[in-house]
């Protein structure tokens, strides 16, 4: 089934959507405008419109399902700039848009009110929430617009806020250096996202996704292939897929409750929203673009896998983790209608249990005095009862533990993978197998075995404004994924935004993937028992083979960016800034003197002197006389 | 001819906002005669604004009820769409520019004392006012009027010097330095004079040429009058000076920094606004009612003064050190940028309906943010009186960051930034032109308008980067000055984020085109 006609809408709560961006963006600009005068009252400004954002999505959400499945794609135009020029900016507000908001607004407002537990000592709790703010309106208008432009500035929205809460603690080197490695590999994404959109507008002469998908230009073969390679460029760029996966690692510098919201749950997940909503146009099935996409996700899957069992950092860890989910997330992308309802859900899924994984390491770090080596943790669980429930409910529910959430949505992934492409759909197995073994290594080393505390190391758990959080969104790990997929009731959901593909998958608990899935996730998690949980863990990390190094180095991705773009780029800098000196500025600064130098001779035509003026006007009536007869008897 | 003079019929209601406003004036002119020193003040401001407001309900309630498709008053005034549309820009902009006259300390005590006599410190210390600003007002928006609406030569001449005379008189009212308000009174006087003269020089010519004076009896003349070339083309030169001489296009531009300078701040604002809107609107009756069918001859000529006057206002704002000389020059260059409009005349009146109303456009976000611009220059003052030359702005972002912000606005307006009105009159000029085929001349108004940009960010980059001085100077907002830049700051942010609205009325106001 192809994706349903995009209609224009009027009245109701979906009519008034635009205040699911103009709330958080509102109490951004309170807070960063109102400066000091609004500290006392910030996180529950930030909190407020979060929440408020999330209520009215609900009661958009529910007037949409008012409408009849093919009348649930519409468009509440909004702005328009030069009409007949420019496409007019509007919300698109279907199915696919709507899971999104629902996920930012409710996890959103989840992270908003554990952030004000865990920031509660900061001196800039006020700003910290007016960047959460700020994400969130561009997050929603990365999702709700209705073209590429608008997709572009929240795209770019979301790119800043990100940067400036990695940096959140700037005064710490690292932390500074992390958000402008985080904004610097960006760049190259969103560089390609812009060309494909200049590609786009130049192909079909629109870019909004309704004028694309019914626009009917004979667009080249060749056009589409790039668009949908430098879209996948874009979207490796922010969902931090290979190769531009080095800044993600490095962005758990910023606070916690930001690696939850922006680097697991919403933003990073940008990238598999990206290829879904230009699936149908520029992804479909077995296109080059297409197989690029599965590629990099598979890629991605095992590499943040396998970055992910070496780390000590606890958050490294998740980071990790959340690399290799998204590429979960990617493949099914990458498969067409097929997958596109799995990637969401389990996108939306993963949203819950990683959401909830980080604010539990975030509720760890704050008994045990931010420190994030796994290796100084130990025997938490007795501590830290509710923290620990929790963790192990999204534990259990990332390595796909039968009936809880993450179960039911990768399972499905593998399925449709293994349907797609049999060495695609093993290596995705593969990728869960490394999964069950590092997610059990965080936990044992975490919340098992023996102390290995600080001196100064008092844990406790943490206060009720942060535990609560984590029982919701730990809930939802546990229903949400059975929910979303048994009776492809997602996958029917969602079908007027992203098509339907030609046979309904349906769910069997005992496949053969499914069950080798199972073995080898059990298989690494005993691994991590007996490596870990039943032995002893050596508080400095013992040296390791070459491969934990391998690991442990990020796959050396940073010292191949290093080496093949860093050192040559500084070369081309020193040439370019060469040339401009040189050259471009020359040119420039003489244009500039030749024009001041002019306006200053002509100046002195203006003398002040009325009989000059006078002539000058009967010079110039002399000339017009004269061109009047030259061009008269031509 | 026999000998009995037949009455003219005068549609009064047609031209009931002018004469609301002439009738105001001559009731001006009244109070000053009757009234006591100590009152005329206080019902001169209401009686102006009552009039300006009074006659612009009735401008927007003739639209409404049905725009005349034939010219009145015996073919003298031609109260038509775009007359109509013009009216209400300028009744607004006088409006505005009077709210800006009201507050004290614009003009001078005693204008008849010599400045620095002890004639004019006894003035002072009597607190004496010239309320005839008031009357004088009214009259030149009354000339304002009848200037774009008239349908004849001589008409236009009458409404020509109505609007300049009292403009000479008002130019060399203003209270702080004395000389240069002078100075630019009697060079605004007698360049003026010099022009009209070369108008009514033309006109004469005209009428030799096509035994009329009526615009459309000229218009249809054209085609059938042989062997009277050289009347024809002088003439039309010798009108063209007098029309381009009053929106100061080049060569004829000199006038325009000198009197902007020297002039009271709100008579500067209300000559950039108001005259510009009127001399425009005059100048495209001229050229497209009367000589619409002489297109190919004038064409050519046009683009020269429009690239010429685009340049030399655009290149001689760089070196300008003074706020109002730049905003002059500044002027001169938007004058270059309308002048391209102008030429975008062509034989499809659906074209040219959409080149007039993207002209008529462009004089209502002109107009608006010009009137704002004065309105701040108004209020940064010195010991001396308001502070002119651009290091005494430096730093004022930092001093007073609201000021500084509206200024910054207006500025961008100016440089014609999107999302402000700007962006839009240029947009929407520059497309016609190009429709009508005159792509160079809108390269050359791109390029003037990079150029011109460079000026206006000189002086944000001055205001909000550079360090006050420690004696900087204070700034003052009476209450409607405070209201005038309100109001301006409105029009450019909404008709730059929202122009559809205006667009349409513009639109819908030029549909019919001018009536013949």
């Amino acid at each position: 089934m192809e994706p349903a006609k995009i209609i224009e809408h009027a009245g109701g709560v979906i009519g008034v959507s635009w205040l699911l961006i103009a709330l958080p963006l509102l109490g951004a600009a309170v807070l960063l405008l109102g400066g000091r005068r609004t500290d006392r009252f910030g996180h529950l400004l930030g909190v407020a419109t979060a929440v408020a954002s999330f209520v009215v999505g609900v009661l958009v959400f529910l007037q949409l399902l008012g409408f009849d499945p093919a009348e649930r794609r519409r468009v509440v135009p909004l702005y328009d700039f030069i009409p007949g020029l420019v496409d007019p900016m509007g919300l698109l507000i279907d199915p696919l848009s709507i899971s999104f908001v629902l996920l930012i607004t409710g996890v959103g407002s989840l992270i908003h009110i554990y952030s004000i537990g865990y920031m509660a000592h900061d001196p800039n709790r006020r700003r910290f929430f007016a960047y959460l703010n700020l994400f969130v309106a561009a997050m929603l208008l990365l999702v709700l617009a209705d073209n590429y432009i608008g997709l572009y500035v929240g795209w770019e929205g979301v790119g800043l806020a990100s940067y400036l809460l990695i940096g959140f603690w700037q005064h710490k080197p690292s932390a500074a250096t992390a958000a402008k490695k985080a904004f610097i590999v960006n760049r190259v994404g969103d560089f390609g996202l812009a060309i494909a959109i200049f590609i786009i507008f130049t192909t079909f002469n629109t870019v909004s996704f309704a004028g694309v998908m019914t626009s009917g230009a004979d667009a080249s073969q060749g056009s589409l292939t790039a668009i949908g390679l430098l879209l996948l460029l874009g979207a490796c760029g922010k969902s931090a897929q290979l190769p531009l996966q080095s800044w993600l690692l490095d962005a758990m510098e910023g606070p916690t409750p930001v690696s939850a919201l922006i680097h697991a749950a919403t933003m990073v997940t940008a990238g598999v929203y990206l290829v879904t909503r230009s699936g149908a146009m520029f992804f479909p099935e077995g296109s080059t673009a297409a197989i690029a996409v599965t590629i990099v996700g598979v890629a991605t899957l095992l590499a943040g896998a396998i970055i992910g069992t070496a780390k000590d950092d606890i958050k490294k860890a998740l980071a990790g983790s959340t690399m290799s989910q998204i590429g979960y997330m990617m493949l099914a992308a990458g498969i067409g209608p097929a997958g596109y309802a799995f990637a969401i859900a389990h996108l939306i899924t993963h949203g819950f249990f990683k959401a909830d994984m980080f604010l539990g390491a975030g509720s760890v770090m704050h008994a045990m005095n931010d420190e994030v080596d796994m290796r100084k943790y130990g025997g938490l669980r007795k501590v830290m009862p509710i923290t620990f429930a929790t963790f192990m409910i999204g534990y259990l529910a990332i390595i796909g533990f039968p009936l809880l959430s993450g179960y039911f949505t990768k399972d499905g992934i593998i399925e449709s993978a293994m349907e797609h492409n049999a060495t695609l759909g093993w290596l995705a197995v593969l990728g869960a197998g490394i999964t069950g073994f590092y997610m059990s290594r965080l936990v044992f080393m975490t919340f098992f075995g023996k102390k290995r505390w600080e001196a100064d190391a008092h844990p406790h758990e943490s206060p009720a404004v942060m535990t609560w959080p984590l029982i919701i969104l730990s809930a939802g790990s546990i229903v949400l994924g059975g929910y979303l997929i048994l009776g492809n009731r997602f996958m029917t959901f969602l079908a007027p935004a992203v098509g339907l593909p030609e046979h309904l998958p349906s769910f069997h608990p005992f496949s053969v993937a499914g069950l080798v899935t199972l073995a080898l996730v059990a298989a690494g998690a005993a691994l991590a028992w007996f490596k870990y949980g039943a032995g002893e863990v050596p508080v400095t990390a013992p040296r390791g083979s070459f491969l934990t190094t391998f690991a442990r180095r990020d796959l050396y991705g940073d010292a191949i960016n290093e080496a093949l773009f860093m050192r040559p780029g500084q070369w081309l800098t020193r040439l370019a800034v060469f040339f401009d000196n040189r050259g471009i500025d020359g040119l420039v600064n003489g244009l500039a003197a030749g024009i001041g130098g002019t306006s200053g001779r002509l100046r002195r035509v203006q003398t002040g002197f009325v009989r000059s003026y006078a002539l000058s006007i009967f010079v110039g009536a002399a000339i017009l006389v004269g061109a009047w007869f030259v061009v008269g008897n031509l | 001819m026999t000998g009995t003079i037949q009455a003219p019929t005068i549609e009064y209601a047609l031209l009931a906002p002018m004469l609301v406003v002439f009738g105001a004036a001559i009731i001006g002119v009244l109070v000053e005669a009757f009234a006591p020193r100590y009152l005329r003040s206080a019902i001169h401001k209401p009686l102006t604004l009552l009039a300006l407001a009074g006659a612009f309900v009735i401008t927007i309630w003739q639209a409404r009820t049905g725009i005349p498709t034939t010219p009145s008053a015996m073919g003298a005034v031609a109260v038509d769409g775009p007359a109509l549309f013009i009216w209400g820009t300028i009744l607004v902009l006088a409006f505005v520019s009077v709210l800006l006259i009201n507050d004290e300390g614009h003009f001078v005590a005693s204008a008849s004392a010599v400045p620095g006599s002890p004639e004019e410190e006894r003035a002072l210390t009597e607190g004496a006012t010239h309320t005839e600003v008031y009357p004088l007002v009214l009259f030149a928006v009354g000339g304002m009027l009848l200037f774009p609406a008239a349908n004849d030569l001589l008409a236009m001449f009458v409404a020509l010097e109505v609007m300049s005379l009292p403009l000479y008189l008002l130019c060399g009212l203003a209270r702080r330095r004395r000389l240069l308000s002078q100075e630019a009174a009697v060079k605004y006087f007698l360049l003026g004079a010099f022009s009209s003269a070369f108008f009514l020089y033309g006109t004469a010519l005209l009428y030799g040429y096509a035994g009329s004076v009526d615009l459309a009896k000229i218009g249809t003349a054209l085609g059938n009058v042989g062997g009277q070339d050289t009347l024809l083309y002088i003439g039309v030169a010798m009108l063209g000076v007098g029309l381009l001489f009053k929106v100061g296009a080049a060569p004829f531009q000199a006038w325009k920094p000198d009197v902007y300078q020297g002039s009271p701040t709100p008579i500067t604002a209300l000559m950039a606004s108001g005259t510009l809107v009127a001399a425009f609107g005059a100048l495209l009756r001229v050229f497209w009612v009367a000589l619409g069918g002489l297109e190919w001859s004038w064409t050519p000529i046009m683009w020269g003064v429009a690239i010429l006057t685009m340049v030399v206002g655009a290149i001689l704002a760089i070196t300008q050190t003074d706020i109002k000389r730049m905003l002059a020059y500044s002027s001169i260059a938007h004058g270059g940028f309308l002048l391209i409009g102008v030429v975008a005349l062509g034989d499809n009146q659906q074209h040219n309906a959409s080149a007039l109303s993207a002209l008529l456009f462009y004089l209502v976000a002109y107009g608006f943010t010009t009137v704002g611009a004065f309105a701040v220059v108004t209020t940064v003052r010195d010991a001396g009186g308001e502070a002119w030359h651009l290091s005494r702005w430096a730093g004022l972002g930092k001093r007073r960051p609201l000021v500084a912000t509206v200024f910054a606005l207006f500025l961008l307006a100016f440089a014609g930034i999107p999302l402000t009105s700007g962006f839009f009159g240029k947009y929407a000029v520059f497309q016609a032109a190009v429709d009508a085929g005159a792509t160079p001349l809108v390269v050359v108004g791109v390029v003037s308008s990079a150029i011109a940009a460079f000026f206006y960010v000189r002086v944000i980059v001055l205001m909000f980067f550079s360090d006050p001085a420690a004696d900087g100077p204070a700034v003052v907002i009476p209450g409607g000055t405070w209201a005038v830049g309100a109001v301006a700051v409105l029009a450019t942010v909404v008709l730059g984020v929202f122009p559809q609205p205006v667009l349409d009325l513009a639109h819908t106001a030029a549909q019919s085109l001018f009536v013949r």
